[in-house]
């Protein structure tokens, strides 16, 4: 079956090879050439749209909270799979709550018989936990494959947290030191801003989606900074060419043709992220589906947004070409 | 922009060939590969969460070590003022200093003995100037000996090389592929064995101190004292190993230890049936255990391991071969275990396990599977929107993608790189924004077409605007993933590998490989119009 649907889907990207080299297919334009929206005009919306989702974001951050994994939290978290039948979470919930672990969590995880179970930190030391998996070992008995088994003791659970929080800081000092060599402060300035504001919706919707915030998720934020900025800079580029070669021009027309050209690359872009991210986010596995998912929402969702509505109109208030000439006024006789 | 010397062309092709050539033993199986040369033998490693296997990061217990070094800097204190025959008192272990106490007439005799035990840090060698300890006069006979934190820090050090050591024997002897075993930071040891079924022998293996002594019962105390807790002080309670922890009060003078064995094998009592350690000492544990044994006929010795009592047995006659044999209700498996302890030899300090990641091999498999899907997913989909969006340079763009995706394997195949989970993700990523490139060029083409060039000074002007674009956008991400590399671990790390070269394949195929073949287009066609 499955080598039918690969022999299937290998003719049909030949023949469509073959069409489109022949120049059979018609041209798509996904994007109408020579757009001129007029995007400036939308900060006045995306600005306080985009300050009250990041308010909206911080509260959550601070009501609903963040739900740490086991890497930043410590604990132990056991991925198991029954061998005869259905998993019966209340039995399991009822065995493993007597054996005094504190905090456990259970729930079902892909089909009826996988089972993730989350134990909170153990008090005592990193000894403790190992007491715990053991207990939980002894009690879980013989039918059960144990597919994953994670413990995080108390010492690396707190280098993993700074060490994460470090490493977001580094990168995004690392890329604001770039941006101030390759442009003037400005742009590295509002790139900054327009980046913390997607790390901050993005660990919002971590908070609503009750994702497991772990050294995956750090993974995650870091790879939505990248991406986010990379198509900032790309927009950046070009503005840094217009300014060179319309010495004139206003700054927020200048802006918005600098978006409006780099509009079909950005959608087209776009697109093809989401493809891939879509075809990891279906197909992926449950390993990474949370990674997949924050991925989607942060380079997806928001990332395009920042580059074009944040990103861009931001330079004007960080007073860039104010030092430009004048616009020349229409010459009167 | 468009036009390449024969010789760049060639030199381009050849290395973009060579690149992805060195992805090719991927695709034989391990024993075929293994009968190449050498150099051909690189290739990808699959993580531990692709082929199962466990990890596991130990800490040496500081604390222990610490305080087994004070100790043994009091027992020295002991051994020196004896021999010299001063008079002592108040010689004891507090916080981090050993404290003793001469009489003032013979503190000028023993201040330069004491001075001796304080060695230069790393032996004859050493140049840091640090000593293993610095003795004080703190006046009225009080001696301090004091432990500065860099002779401990050597302690550590110490005991985690030999550590890793013992651990390798230990590890080796359950049969595994390639384990990993390798010091990271000060005091910790990392350990990963991949393609285990069960990590709880692992564990118990890599857990245990095995400190093995032979030691008297002291047979003069009776129950009611034990209850008590009133021992002599020559003596202390220890639990026994099995599951009704039964005291016993044993002689603190350890008779023959661990170290003295030089053989130790599982196997079964010849009356009972019951499993058994059968173990053999050296020279001088020979002579030792015979010494003992003849003295104490008809009395209970105990074998201690790691502080319980495994068993305790009266002595029948002396044991003068040198061999004997511990049973202690095992069971086979644990028979073997001790067994490969015993012959492995004891840690310096006991280890603690502060991190355990284990992935069963079905999870793995799965796993394998659902990156698999995504990847053709994720390629299929993006091939065909570059085709239906750009057709014949979409056709284009695909060969570069390719081109691209072969070089990151064969990159990756190079540095022996592990792939994880979230690796393939990353390949899968970076085709989605691989194609990027190649959208950002060949917008830039139609741009310029629109503002009315002809097209080869179209797509040449295309290039050349896009690429410094292309360099500029993957700068920032490529130091996102350089950051990941530098602060992830295991399957993180791998995501920011993968990232990582993507981005620097991406660039190379841009620059190069996407640039020569729109140029042999472009000479062999002449085109009057740009299809894009």
């Amino acid at each position: 079956m499955t080598t039918w649907i690969v022999i299937a889907l290998a003719v049909f990207i030949v023949v469509l090879t073959i069409v489109s080299i022949m120049g059979w297919l018609p041209s798509m334009r996904i994007v109408p050439d020579d757009t001129t929206f007029d995007f400036m005009r939308f900060r006045r919306i995306s600005f306080p749209i985009s300050a009250i989702a990041s308010i909206i974001a911080i509260a959550l951050y601070f009501t609903h909270g963040l739900n740490f994994g086991i890497d930043f939290k410590g604990g132990t978290l056991l991925e198991i799979q029954t061998k005869s039948g259905p998993a019966d979470i209340a039995d399991l919930r009822t065995k493993l709550g007597t054996l005094g672990l504190g905090d456990v969590q259970l729930q079902q995880f892909g089909g009826p018989n996988d089972v993730l179970i989350r134990i909170a930190e153990q008090p005592g030391g990193d000894a403790a936990q190992q007491v715990a998996v053991q207990k939980v070992r002894a009690t879980l008995g013989n039918d059960i494959d144990y597919r994953r088994v994670e413990v995080v003791g108390p010492r690396v659970s707190s280098e993993l947290l700074a060490f994460g929080v470090l490493g977001l800081m580094l990168a995004i000092l690392g890329i604001l030191i770039y941006l101030w060599f390759r442009f003037e402060w400005q742009f590295a300035l509002g790139a900054m801003i327009a980046n913390i504001h997607d790390i901050v919706l993005t660990i919002g919707f971590m908070s609503i989606a009750q994702i497991d915030f772990d050294l995956t998720s750090i993974a995650a934020l870091l790879t939505i900074l990248g991406y986010s900025l990379n198509d900032t800079v790309v927009i950046y580029d070009r503005i840094r060419e217009l300014l060179r070669r319309y010495k004139k021009m206003p700054m927020p027309e200048l802006l918005n043709q600098s978006i409006n050209s780099t509009l079909s690359r950005s959608i087209i872009t776009h697109v093809t992220v989401t493809l891939a991210l879509f075809a990891l986010l279906l197909f992926g596995g449950k390993a990474i589906h949370s990674f997949s998912a924050t991925m989607m929402f942060g380079v997806v969702l928001v990332g395009t947004y920042t580059s074009i509505f944040i990103a861009a109109p931001l330079l004007i208030y960080l007073g860039v070409g104010t030092t430009r000439d004048a616009p020349e006024k229409p010459s009167r006789p | 922009m468009l036009y390449f010397t024969r010789w760049k062309a060639l030199a381009i092709i050849f290395t973009a060939f060579i690149v992805c050539l060195c992805a090719v033993p991927n695709f034989f199986p391990e024993k075929t590969v293994k009968t190449w040369p050498k150099w051909a033998q690189r290739h990808l490693v699959l993580g531990l969460d692709l082929q199962g296997g466990s990890h596991l990061l130990l800490a040496v217990d500081s604390n222990a070590v610490k305080k087994e070094k004070l100790e043994q800097v009091r027992d020295d204190v002991r051994r020196v003022l004896r021999d010299a025959k001063l008079g002592y008192s108040g010689l004891a272990v507090r916080g981090d200093t050993v404290e003793v106490r001469v009489k003032d007439t013979d503190l000028a005799a023993a201040l330069p003995k004491l001075r001796e035990l304080s060695q230069p840090l790393g032996g004859l060698l050493g140049t840091s100037g640090q000593r293993t300890a610095e003795v004080t006069d703190a006046g009225g006979g009080l001696v301090r000996l004091t432990i500065p934190p860099a002779a401990i820090n050597d302690r550590i050090r110490q005991s985690v090389e030999q550590s890793i050591q013992i651990i390798e024997r230990r590890v080796n002897e359950l049969g595994t592929v390639e384990p990993l075993i390798q010091r990271q930071g000060l005091d910790r040891i990392l350990v990963q064995v991949p393609g285990l079924q069960d990590p709880t022998q692992l564990k118990g293996i890599i857990g245990k101190t095995a400190k093995m002594e032979f030691r008297m019962v002291d047979t003069s105390v009776s129950p009611e004292q034990i209850g008590q807790g009133r021992v002599p002080p020559d003596s202390e309670i220890l639990q026994g190993a099995e599951a009704p922890k039964q005291p016993y009060v044993i002689k603190k003078q350890v008779l023959v230890s661990g170290g003295d064995l030089t053989d130790a094998q599982p196997g079964f009592d010849q009356r009972s049936g019951q499993p058994i350690v059968s173990f053999k000492f050296n020279t001088s544990g020979s002579r030792k255990f015979a010494v003992a044994t003849t003295e104490n006929v008809k009395q209970p010795f105990a074998i201690v391991l790691d502080n319980e009592v495994i068993s305790a047995p009266v002595i029948q006659e002396p044991i003068t071969g040198g061999s004997g044999q511990i049973s202690g209700n095992f069971t086979v498996q644990q028979a073997n275990d001790l067994a490969i302890l015993l012959r492995a030899g004891a840690l310096p300090a006991p280890l603690t396990i502060i991190e355990e990641r284990n992935v069963g091999p079905g999870l793995g498999q799965d796993s394998i599977a659902a990156g698999e899907l995504a990847s053709y997913v994720g390629s299929v989909l993006v091939v065909v929107f570059m085709l239906l969006t750009y057709r014949l340079f979409g056709f284009f763009a695909n060969v570069a993608v390719a081109i691209n995706v072969a070089m990151i394997f064969g990159i990756l195949s190079l540095l022996n790189a592990t792939l994880t989970l979230p690796g393939i993700a990353g390949i899968v990523l970076t085709v989605g924004i691989a194609v990027d490139s190649n959208v950002l060029i060949y917008e830039r083409i139609r741009e310029e077409l629109r503002s009315g060039r002809t097209p080869i000074s179209a797509i040449d002007a295309g290039f050349t605007r896009a690429l410094a674009t292309i360099m500029d956008s993957n700068i920032t991400t490529f130091i996102a993933a350089a950051v990941l590399f530098y602060i992830g671990t295991g399957p993180v790390r791998g995501f920011a590998v993968t990232l990582g070269i993507g981005i620097i394949t991406t660039v190379f195929t841009a620059f190069t490989v996407t640039r020569l073949i729109v140029a042999t287009w472009v000479r062999w066609k002449r085109p009057q119009a740009v299809p894009i």
